[in-house]
């Protein structure tokens, strides 16, 4: 049941959503079926939303007893078979890594929202932040690979949504859904047309006889097939390194080969992993790097630099880890000045140096609990361009 | 086929042969336990390719991968929230949960008391060995007093919980506690909790003989075993002799039942109830 209803062919339905609210809606269109989550500010109105909206499908909502909880529950309803998401802010999404650690590990699908609010610790709840981006990547122990999605408005909030459960029903991987408490909480129109109607991705079920199974085994795509309780495969699933029958193993081949094909298992879909936007980024003097409601600003400000003879381009990374750093290569080839606006100490600017080698990007930071103006960005820009 | 004695029950049928031999200590209760469950799900039939085990971490944790079920190794403490999940989801399956007394009373004790609260129904086998023993024997939460353990080197000296009380305070359904020597009485119990429609939690005194029985002179695992109904747990058990075995005023058996609906048919019922515009 698509509870945003596609318009019927050469029709467009214009809703007014907030990026909340079109992220819960996008979940059930997706197949979700399943959510556990904690309250907390500035994600509660997905749990809102979606506690009303899952029965309708068929679906279960469960408010659990904290986020640790959350995040387990929605493991355990994907290994039972059933699409599931939680959602959370900071505080949350710190409490949730552990689990996030075991969904990457013993690849369980799964989708996470962040709605990224000021830190660290309690920080302001009812304040946006990007202050969450090498969290989302690197916030769990160990080595291990996980998609995350950066979207920027509240329809693209709905179209990665989409696009999160398919992914993650694709490479059987945790994908975390990370935007700003600005657009969380924006209300926007959202055109809907017969083009969003698409069949959700199913996971890849195993099947053959239960003897020639092999739990962990995959074939080319790097992605095993997964048994569903009740198939009459009966696997084990665990948080131990494991060997292609998934049971514990410490034999170092098997561990390596495993984890060697957990990073290659994303490697092999960065086709339909990686999205992002660049524009005018050919010929640009000032290339802007921004997600979110940075980016935003940024095309604003893309204008004011324009008023002013500067040609500013912008990349924007949708998908932001895996990181796209071929597309930011090409985007920045011209740029005499990259510029990194975002609203923490200099997160993205981290990445951007590391794939940019060497050339010099500046930052434009702000953790104030305030969004950074387009003034501010164009004012840098301009600077740079003369500097440059 | 109900069979009457443990030796007229063969639990290899129920068992992964590949994962064998299995990582057990000698002596260690736990085996006992994994047994009782095997021999309770054969007497009620249970189809294993409906049943899901769930393990959290620690020596009972690691039960789970024997069991040739559907089987869920997961986070430390976190087994009775990921079931939560997987029950919810899928209500056809038969869960169980099989955890220790550091899983399950110390890092997971907040989903414990809310999983007796909610009452989903999913039997949890809660492996009391007083001791963290795969990790080399620290004090746990159900360590008795003075008990020597590698982090209470003068003796315990923090209190230990009763789990059935706490469990019943909680809400749960069904509440049950057993000792490992008495394995037809725990497969009766184990039973009873499998056939209760909500959550049922059951404790099984089991003896960690290899690290907390040598650390404190407590003598074999026989030994122990004769002890789990005299002079084990001596304040919330009610009991401290000198004498290695005599009957006692222990609590097993069912301690404490209710009715309540289970969670999850109530909440598929309320849901069906909205979708047909009752409120």
């Amino acid at each position: 049941m698509n509870v945003v209803p596609a318009a019927p062919e050469g029709e467009t339905h214009v809703r007014l959503l907030s990026g909340n609210h079109a992220c819960a809606l996008a979940a059930i269109a997706a197949g979700c079926r399943f959510f556990a989550g904690y309250p907390i500010t500035p994600s509660s109105e997905i749990a809102e939303r979606l506690s009303r909206e899952l029965p309708k499908a068929g679906g279960v909502f469960v408010q659990m007893e904290d986020e640790i909880a959350s995040m387990a529950a929605v493991i355990g309803a994907s290994m039972g078979g059933v699409k599931a998401m939680t959602a959370t802010s900071g505080p949350g999404f710190s409490l949730k890594q552990e689990n996030i650690g075991y969904a990457a590990g013993a690849e369980i699908p799964c989708v996470v929202v962040n709605v990224m609010r000021g830190g660290p610790s309690t920080g302001m709840p009812t304040r946006p932040s990007q202050a969450d981006l090498m969290q989302a990547r690197w916030g769990s122990h160990g080595d291990y690979p996980i998609i995350v999605l950066a979207p920027a408005s509240v329809r693209e909030i709905h179209d990665e949504t989409l696009r999160a459960f398919d992914l993650a029903e694709r490479c059987r991987s945790p994908v975390v859904l990370l935007y700003d408490q600005a657009i969380a909480q924006l209300s926007e129109t959202i055109p809907l047309d017969a083009a969003d109607k698409r069949a959700p991705v199913e996971r890849k079920w195993a099947s053959g006889p239960r003897e020639a199974y092999r739990p962990y085994a995959a074939d080319g795509d790097g992605v095993p097939a997964m048994s569903r309780p009740g198939d009459g495969y009966r696997t084990h699933m665990t948080g131990l390194t494991h060997g292609e029958d998934g049971f514990p193993t410490q034999d170092p081949e098997a561990v390596a080969r495993n984890l060697s094909r957990l990073f290659s298992k994303l490697e092999k879909h960065r086709d339909i992993i990686d999205s992002w936007e660049a524009l005018d980024c050919k010929d640009a003097d000032v290339l802007i790097v921004a997600i979110g409601i940075s980016a935003r600003a940024a095309k604003r400000a893309m204008e004011l630099c324009r008023a002013q003879g500067v040609r500013a381009g912008l990349f924007r990374p949708i998908t932001l880890w895996p990181f796209p750093e071929q597309a930011l290569r090409e985007a920045a080839a011209d740029a005499r000045a990259v510029l990194v606006p975002e609203m923490n100490a200099g997160q993205l600017r981290l990445e951007v140096e590391r794939v940019l080698g060497g050339k010099p990007v500046e930052g434009l930071n702000l953790y104030s609990g305030e969004a950074i103006t387009p003034a501010d960005i164009a004012g840098r820009a301009v600077e740079l361009a003369k500097e440059a | 086929m109900f069979i009457d004695t443990a030796a007229e029950f063969d639990v290899t049928a129920y068992l992964r042969k590949e994962t064998m031999p299995h990582f057990l200590c000698p002596g260690c209760g736990h085996g006992i336990a994994l047994r009782a469950l095997l021999w309770a799900i054969h007497d009620l039939g249970i189809d294993r390719d409906r049943l899901a085990v769930v393990s959290g971490i620690g020596c009972a944790g690691r039960l789970s991968a024997y069991i040739d079920a559907n089987s869920f190794h997961v986070t430390h403490g976190r087994p009775l929230a990921y079931a939560a999940g997987l029950k919810l989801a899928r209500p056809d399956l038969e869960v169980v949960v099989i955890t220790g007394d550091g899983d399950c009373l110390a890092i997971g004790g907040n989903h414990l008391i809310h999983a007796c609260r909610r009452n989903l129904k999913i039997t949890c086998l809660m492996l009391n060995n007083e001791v963290y023993g795969m990790t080399g024997g620290q004090v746990s939460p159900t360590t008795a007093e003075t008990r020597l353990t590698t982090t209470t080197p003068a003796g315990n000296a923090e209190p230990h919980f009763d789990a059935c009380a706490l469990a019943a305070a909680a809400g749960a359904g069904f509440v049950g506690r057993e000792v490992t020597l008495h394995v037809p009485k725990l497969k009766e119990l184990i039973k009873a909790g499998l056939e209760h429609d909500g959550f049922a939690i059951i404790e099984i005194l089991s003896d960690c003989t290899e690290i907390f029985g040598r650390k404190n002179e407590m003598g074999s695992s026989a030994e122990m075993m004769m002890r789990q109904k005299s002079e084990l747990r001596p304040s919330a058990y009610r009991d401290t002799v000198e004498t290695p075995f005599r009957a006692n005023d222990l609590p097993t058996g069912i301690l404490a039942r209710n009715d309540r609906p289970e969670y999850g048919a109530a909440y598929r019922q309320a849901a069906a109830a909205a979708k047909n515009g009752a409120r």
